[in-house]
């Protein structure tokens, strides 16, 4: 480069002294070298960078790339069917196709339901109903905006719903029972799995599942029914759509169950106590299989599958039938008279002996009190001994074999019947009722016992509570004379895949000695008697009987009647009217049914209770058994006509 | 690296009627040719999205000839002009973003619409460089001032659109020219010093919510892993899934299943990286660093101040893409909208990059024909 410091260069721009050209020359390389130095450098960075992505921590984020891209479907498991002793099934599941919206997916909610609005009817329920679902469930979870769409709906949103991100066409089993109100005491229902399940629930468990038994059948054998769930193993993209499946894990289907119930005889109860609210257990004394167990009124537990409107609900809880109420299971009632049985074989255990008579004047008085504990027969029995004493129903006998027994020997005696005590059947939630003790009084009420309380609790009144199924299942320890059989609704469970059935053999749990040979003879003669006899307060159901049976009436005192008065029952408002309770079993030889009937507020239980457990023994041993075919003929063709009446 | 200086002299000796720089044409022509191949993949196979992004390709090229013959006294001279039309255009484009309510960058001119801002990632270098040409090296303060002036102005204008990113670049491209200019060290310091100050400042007055977020995921992308963190979340797992090999093109899961944000766009490196690996990244890195390297040899042997920092200027500032784009994606860099030079889907990047590289064309030829 020509030059020197003399001379100066001129461009067109502006004079640049050479030397300076040099200079300047010279700093501008400087900083190109260093800033290729730092190029350089900042290449390392990104080099370090990248390397420590996909060779330091390749296998974790390769881990975190598949966990992307695969997704775990749940495969629900079906859930068990259940069936009644005949094979009728009782609870199954069908397919509904439902409208399911993924809210995570959905980038405006209110455009989707807008849209969505025009394919298929969405009632103001239905919408408030969701945008609660979505105030409480996590967003990443499916939530149901329409059960139950119709074929056509079904069909229409089939082909429109590719269009609108998040909504999904869901084909879902629901559960539904077959015979409604008539079993919805035993089966129960399931409902949807609320927030508050999900706490106390195995989530992995109810993995893809909607549905958890709430009540009766449904609930007890949950585990049974629920089955195993399993999962398919999924591609999807960022936007949850499934590329392909990868693996699949079938679910197990839950398992079918089998009860002991009969439905006929539980259509035949429900109908025999029709208008009134009460209830029917009818238990087969062998095997404790309880045949009926009817509550009256009851409900249909189908519109609860779905969570039963807030409206519906309030109606059947505010009814003052009591719907809800399963009266088997819950209901707790005073005996009555139908104890007298029981307590005359408590008498026995402690040496007393029924052959003595006294005589009964029409009512009892404890020694040195006032207080008349009056007979049913105002002007008494006259002289009975133990067995008239249970088939007159006497009252005296019993006011003074409670005074000797005492309140600890009956609570003790009675509570080996099963009184006071659960049953052990397989529903949820069964009360003890009660059988009042000395000490029981002092723990619960803080006060002692009265020799008064001892004395009516020998009649079944007082505090005395047994509930109507504790009355079956005493009746039918006393048809096994004794042996005690755990009242029980499972009979079998069936394997739905394997085809293998688990018949599950009667639960003995013992055997109630009475120290006397004689004991449940003379017991059950006199229950024979109380039917067949001529004095007997439920003769008037022998008419045409063409087997024996045993049975004892009851007639529960509601409230408490003063000293001066007298119980008329036209007089009585309806809800103090005296229970009407009948226990009994049949044939006498050969028990194959024991039945407990408790008719709220029905009068005395000879007028109300005996004919229809009469009624119901009768359909069962003559119409289901078969059982006294010679007889049977003319009343099959009696009963045909009844029922094309019926039908028609 | 020394027979690339070989190759350039002999080149020095070749026939100057095509004033192309061979090993710069072909580097940038196998970069575009990669950037085709990522595409089509990122680009859920498209031959539509190939085709479109084949003639920006063929468009830009056409206007790097175009730059390539352009003389650096020529763009010298134009420069304060461009500059004026650039800062112009950012006005009417603010103008229309107030009255749109709303982010405004794209003028829309009927056939093409562009961004003015992309204008000033060249004028912006062009103007520092002329106004450093007006005394001598290294500048004085009172030049530094007018330099300073220069390069913010446009800055804060962009940054009003807002496009903190683009203003971010624009400003780089300033300060590099600054500092290749030479700068003292003791003045550096001092910026930096007063810089550290105004952060603080800028953090609360300047940065939108979502800007302060995007740099707050950038210590924590699994703080919000659906929401700010989920970009950089996703595409770090691709990247680190594709291993040294990758999973072979057309093979990552990341980018063929969607679990990429803007992957045929921003986040193109995270496709690249997860199917074709370390082994892929290292080859792009060192295309690119030779792009650069070649870029400042050009620099460095160009005739003339204002060749020497704009030539300097427009190499490193094409490297900072690079290091942003890729830090971005990487999550060592918050996430702001930088496309990866020469390889995103998109035109307007690419149509400055390439005008860039036909100036660094031109620059060297002059460079040949004073040589001669």
């Amino acid at each position: 480069m020509p030059g020197s410091k003399a001379v100066s260069l001129r461009t067109d721009e502006t004079m640049i002294p050479v030397r300076n050209y040099l200079l300047e020359s010279r700093i501008v390389h400087n900083r190109i070298v260093l800033t290729f130095g730092i190029v350089v450098f900042l290449s390392l960075l990104l080099v370090l960078r990248i390397g420590y992505l996909q060779i330091t921590e390749h296998l974790r984020f390769y881990k975190l790339a598949q966990d992307n891209r695969v997704d775990l479907v749940p495969l629900p498991p079906v859930r068990g069917l259940i069936y009644d002793r005949n094979g009728v099934i009782l609870a199954q599941n069908f397919r509904v196709y439902n409208l399911e919206i993924l809210p995570d997916k959905v980038p405006d909610m209110d455009k989707l339901l807008d849209q969505l609005g025009r394919l298929v009817k969405l009632t103001d329920e239905d919408l408030e109903r969701f945008r609660t679902l979505l105030r409480r469930r996590p967003s990443f979870e499916r939530q149901t905006l329409r059960a139950n769409l119709s074929e056509r709906e079904a069909s229409r949103l089939a082909v429109n719903l590719h269009r609108y991100s998040g909504a999904e066409l869901k084909a879902r089993l629901q559960r539904n029972y077959t015979q409604g109100d008539l079993t919805a005491h035993v089966v129960g229902y399931v409902g949807r799995i609320s927030v508050d399940d999900l706490e106390q629930i195995d989530n992995k468990k109810y993995r893809g599942l909607e549905y958890i038994g709430r009540s009766g059948i449904e609930a007890f054998y949950e585990s049974t029914l629920l089955g195993r769930s399993g999962y398919e193993r999924v591609e999807t993209n960022a936007h949850g759509k499934v590329i392909r499946s990868l693996e699949q894990i079938a679910s197990d289907a839950g398992k079918t169950i089998h009860l002991s119930l009969d439905t006929p005889l539980q259509r035949k109860s429900v109908e025999a106590l029709e208008g009134y609210e009460g209830s029917v257990v009818a238990i087969e004394p062998q095997t404790g299989d309880v045949l009926a167990f009817a509550s009256v009124p009851g409900y249909d537990p189908n519109p609860f599958v779905n969570g039963i409107s807030k409206k519906d609900y309030s109606v059947l809880r505010a009814s003052e039938e009591r719907p809800l109420l399963n009266r088997s299971l819950y209901g707790r009632y005073a005996p009555g008279s139908t104890i007298k049985g029981f307590m005359a074989l408590v008498g026995m255990e402690n040496g007393v002996n029924h052959d003595n008579s006294i005589f009964c004047g029409g009512y009892y008085r404890l020694p040195g009190y006032r207080h008349r504990y009056r007979d049913w027969k105002k002007s008494g029995h006259g002289t009975v001994d133990g067995h008239n004493a249970i088939v007159q129903s006497c009252d005296v006998y019993f006011y003074r074999l409670a005074k000797r027994l005492g309140i600890d020997l009956m609570h003790e005696g009675m509570s080996r019947f099963g009184f006071g005590k659960p049953s052990g059947i397989d529903l949820l939630g069964e009360p003890s009722g009660l059988m009042p003790s000395k000490k029981w009084k002092l723990e619960a009420r803080g006060q002692p016992w009265y020799p008064g309380e001892t004395i009516i609790t020998g009649i079944g009144q007082g505090y005395m509570l047994v509930t109507p199924l504790q009355l079956a299942a005493a009746t039918a320890t006393l048809a096994n004379r004794g042996k005690q059989v755990t009242p029980r609704f499972l009979t079998a469970i069936e394997n739905p895949q394997s085809q293998t059935r688990e018949d599950i053999p009667p639960r003995v749990t013992g055997f109630i000695e009475t120290g006397n040979e004689r004991a449940y003879d003379l017991v059950i003669n006199a229950m024979h008697d109380v039917v067949h006899g001529k004095k007997g307060t439920a003769r008037r159901i022998n008419k045409n009987i063409r087997y024996e049976m045993a049975g004892k009436t009851g007639t529960a005192q509601v409230k408490s009647i003063a000293q001066n008065e007298t119980y008329r029952e036209k007089d009585t408002e309806k809800k103090f009217r005296d229970h009407s309770l009948f226990v009994g079993f049949a044939p006498l030889d050969n028990p194959k049914i024991a039945i407990a009937v408790v008719i709220e507020h029905a009068g005395s239980g000879s007028r109300t209770a005996a004919p229809i457990a009469r009624k119901l023994i009768d359909y069962y041993l003559l119409d289901r058994l078969d059982m006294f075919p010679e007889q049977a003929e003319t009343r099959k063709l009696v009963n045909n006509r009844a029922d094309t009446r019926e039908s028609g | 690296m020394m027979s690339w200086t070989g190759t350039t002299r002999s080149i020095n000796r070749a026939d100057s009627a095509l004033p192309l720089d061979l090993p710069l044409v072909a580097a940038v022509l196998m970069t575009l040719l990669l950037s085709l191949v990522v595409i089509y993949s990122a680009g859920g196979e498209s031959t539509a999205l190939l085709i479109r992004q084949s003639l920006r390709i063929a468009f830009a090229l056409v206007l790097m000839l175009i730059f390539s013959r352009i003389s650096p006294q020529t763009l010298m001279r134009w420069s304060p002009y461009i500059y004026g039309f650039g800062l112009v255009l950012l006005f009417i484009v603010l103008a229309f973003g107030f009255i749109g309510k709303g982010a405004q960058r794209w003028l829309d001119l009927g056939v093409f619409r562009f961004q003015p801002a992309e204008i000033m990632k060249l004028a912006v270098p062009m103007m520092v460089a002329w106004v450093m040409t007006r005394s001598n090296l290294p500048p004085r303060i009172p030049y530094l001032i007018v330099s300073i002036c220069i390069v913010l102005l446009p800055t804060i204008l962009v940054v009003l659109q807002p496009d903190l990113g683009t203003a971010i670049l624009i400003a780089s491209t300033g300060v590099i020219v600054i500092f290749l200019a030479g700068i003292g060290w003791k003045l550096i310091a001092g910026v930096c010093a007063i810089l550290g100050a105004i952060a603080p400042l800028l953090w609360f007055f300047v940065l939108h919510p979502y800007q302060q977020r995007r740099i707050l995921t950038l210590f924590d992308p699994w703080a919000d892993p659906l929401g700010a963190g989920y970009h950089t979340i996703q595409s770090i797992i691709a990247i680190g899934s594709g291993g040294v090999s990758g999973k072979g093109w057309l093979g990552g899961t990341q980018s063929q299943l969607e679990f990429i944000p803007e992957r045929s766009t921003d986040f193109i490196f995270a496709v690249y990286a997860e199917e074709f690996g370390l082994v892929g990244v290292l080859l792009l890195l060192c295309l690119y660093l030779f792009l650069v390297f070649r870029g400042l040899m050009i620099a460095f042997y160009a005739r003339g101040t204002y060749s020497r920092l704009l030539a300097g200027a427009l190499s490193v500032t094409f490297f900072l893409y690079v290091f942003v784009n890729i830090g971005m994606v990487s999550g060592i860099l918050p996430v702001v909208g930088i496309p990866l030079p020469l390889i995103s889907y998109g035109g307007t990047s690419m149509v400055t990059l390439m005008i860039g590289f036909g100036m660094l064309m031109s620059i060297h030829s002059d460079k040949r024909a004073l040589s001669r």
